[in-house]
């Protein structure tokens, strides 16, 4: 089971309405990632559905249970916390019995739960250790094998790669996902990383001033990028954005071309620039391309190595069918 | 980077932190010197420093003419009381205050330290007035009551300083594991407050033993604790200077002992939780 759905949910802080009225359906086995920038109310959602902050009005079900006044220990519900939120007093051992022993489980049963969750997570040498003698990466799995334990409706899981170095968080990403492929359980993934939301997502939801901009799978958001918000959040590098006469020859008030969508010469091209900075990243190369007279600066993305240095000359022609085009409310133009 | 500390640097500065301490100690080094001298010894000029006949007649002296055992009891019921019944006092309006603030949390907090900017001869008068309506002068639980609110401040400060610590994620993880509130109070927040909870009481128990304005002006025999033992040995006939510090020594070994085994604990209450 894993069924939730928000129908018409609100939350008010004092007389700011950080999400307005707002509805989702996340079905049984998604892994749903909430992504958006910093104050988006990402956060603030994935806190409504756990019961840790109050709704305002509208209401949220789990599994067809009203759950909207239901306490967050009552919603069968687990999360996975950005600063681990550990038990300091506690050895990991305590840390992962602990829902159980809430839950009043037979110790025996405990016992091969926290084994079987502590192989998993590579944590059986440490069981005996307390928070503070792990790494990072070790308290994240010992939060993440506190959540297991509990068999829960749903996980979630609030921005819980930010606090650990990239190499460790890409790792990380992967263990989760694994981890979903194995228990099949409903995910509620918050994070601002794109590429985390990419990666990882059945299905994401882009979230704006507490706004959904859209709801799709990756690959939706990245091909139809329903406004220029989604358009520039999703993809990295960042979309082109271009405005003015250049966008209007295409019926258009803006236009989008994705770095990966220019092609670049030498000699001819339809739009002409100046090298800024050429990133070299081996597989990939970026370059930065000023005074097109069409933005400040468009990128660039092009497979493999090109030589490209400052000052030089550089000609981009768009591929035709991977235009996007966006009206005066900056929506997507089918 | 770490700054460079040369050898001779470093002699210097354990040279000048030696000679700093032992000044701070000299005070109470001198005082247990003269308390094994005879009175006579204790007043020679040039001082005598370790070499007089040492003698143990002063703390006889002491024993003989007063009540030692019964300050001590005083002292011990006094400071543990007063910091106890602050203590339950001050744990639920820290609490509240760390984890449920309001608008005026901090106005709260600071007016409750402006009391201790308060002279505290200026209430002697009425509160000696009062103890008498209410027939409790020279009664411990006057003391307890009186040091209790003069310390109150402080120990809801440090409790809430140390509440404060506690992180608030932590609390939410315990309601998501399925903890209710007493079970959440019970395994998640007390371990986790009592070291703070620990070292707040230390510090006050030490503060309430060596408190003597309100010690020795509200007490006269029943109630009255070591300050007062103290007190009484700097008669109006003159001043018995080897009595005296054995009557000190007596009184300040107790809590001295204890600060001795608790620094550590100490060190952290008085910097109010800044330090980890």
């Amino acid at each position: 089971m894993g069924n939730i759905s928000l129908n018409q949910v609100t939350k008010s802080f004092g007389d700011v309405q950080v999400i307005p009225p707002l509805d989702l359906e996340i079905n049984e086995g998604e892994f749903v990632v909430f992504v958006g920038p910093s104050g988006c109310g990402k956060s603030t959602l994935l806190r409504l559905i756990a019961g840790l902050e109050d709704t305002t009005s509208g209401a949220i079900s789990i599994d067809g249970n009203d759950a909207t006044s239901l306490a967050p220990a009552k919603r069968g519900l687990a999360m996975v916390f950005q600063s681990y939120a550990l038990y300091p007093h506690m050895s990991v051992r305590k840390n992962i019995a602990f829902p159980m022993k809430m839950a009043g489980i037979d110790e025996t049963v405990q016992n091969a739960k926290i084994d079987a969750a502590a192989k998993a997570l590579n944590l059986t040498d440490y069981l005996d250790r307390k928070p503070g003698q792990l790494s990072g990466g070790q308290r994240q799995r010992v939060a993440i094998g506190r959540a297991i334990v509990r068999e829960p409706a749903a996980f979630l899981f609030d921005e819980p790669l930010s606090n650990l170095d990239a190499a460790l968080r890409v790792g990380m990403r992967l263990e989760i996902m694994e981890l979903h492929e194995k228990l099949q359980t409903t995910m509620i993934y918050v994070t601002h990383d794109q590429v985390e939301a990419m990666t990882m997502a059945d299905k994401i939801v882009v979230l704006q001033a507490g706004v959904i901009e859209q709801v799709g799978s990756p690959l939706e958001l990245y091909h139809a990028p329903r406004n220029k918000f989604v358009a520039g959040f999703i993809g990295s590098p960042k979309m082109n954005l271009i405005e003015g006469p250049e966008a209007a020859k295409y019926d258009a008030t803006t236009i989008g071309i994705r770095p990966e969508h220019l092609t670049v010469s030498n000699t001819e091209g339809m739009w002409k620039g100046i090298v800024g900075v050429a990133e070299h990243l081996g597989s990939d190369t970026f370059i930065h391309v000023h005074e097109t007279g069409l933005m400040d600066m468009m990128t660039v993305r092009i497979t493999g190595d090109i030589a490209a240095k400052h000052g030089d000359t550089i000609y981009l022609t768009p591929v035709a069918d991977q235009m996007h085009r966006f009206d005066a409310d900056g929506l997507r133009i089918a | 980077m770490s700054r460079a500390i040369t050898p001779q640097k470093k002699i210097m500065w354990t040279a000048f932190a030696w000679a700093f301490g032992l000044l701070m100690f000299f005070p109470i080094l001198w005082t247990f010197l003269t308390s094994f001298k005879t009175e006579a010894v204790a007043i020679a000029d040039p001082p005598v420093w370790l070499f007089f006949d040492w003698t143990l007649e002063n703390y006889a002296d002491v024993q003989a003419r007063s009540n030692y055992p019964k300050a001590l009891m005083n002292s011990i019921a006094i400071a543990v009381g007063s910091t106890f019944l602050g203590i339950l006092i001050a744990v639920p309006a820290a609490w509240a205050m760390a984890f449920v603030p309001g608008n005026r949390t901090k106005d709260v907090l600071l007016w409750m330290l402006s009391t201790k900017m308060l002279p505290a001869v200026g209430v002697l008068y009425p509160l000696v007035l009062l103890a008498k309506w209410l027939g409790v002068m020279d009664s411990r639980i006057l003391l307890i009551v009186v040091l209790m609110l003069i310390n109150l401040p402080i120990i809801v400060w440090m409790l809430y300083t140390y509440f404060r610590e506690i992180p608030g994620e932590i609390l939410e993880a315990a309601r998501m594991d399925g903890a209710g509130l007493k079970a959440e109070i019970l395994y998640v927040l007390t371990p986790m407050a009592l070291p703070g909870i620990a070292s707040t009481v230390l510090l006050n128990i030490i503060l309430a033993w060596n408190e003597a304005f309100w010690t020795i002006l509200l007490t006269t025999v029943d109630a009255a604790p070591l300050t007062a033992f103290i007190a009484s040995f700097s008669a109006p006939e003159g001043l018995f200077y080897a009595k005296l510090s054995a009557a000190s020594m007596l009184a300040v070994a107790p809590i001295l002992i204890m600060g001795w085994f608790s620094q550590k604990q100490l060190v952290r209450g008085l910097t109010f939780g800044a330090v980890k």
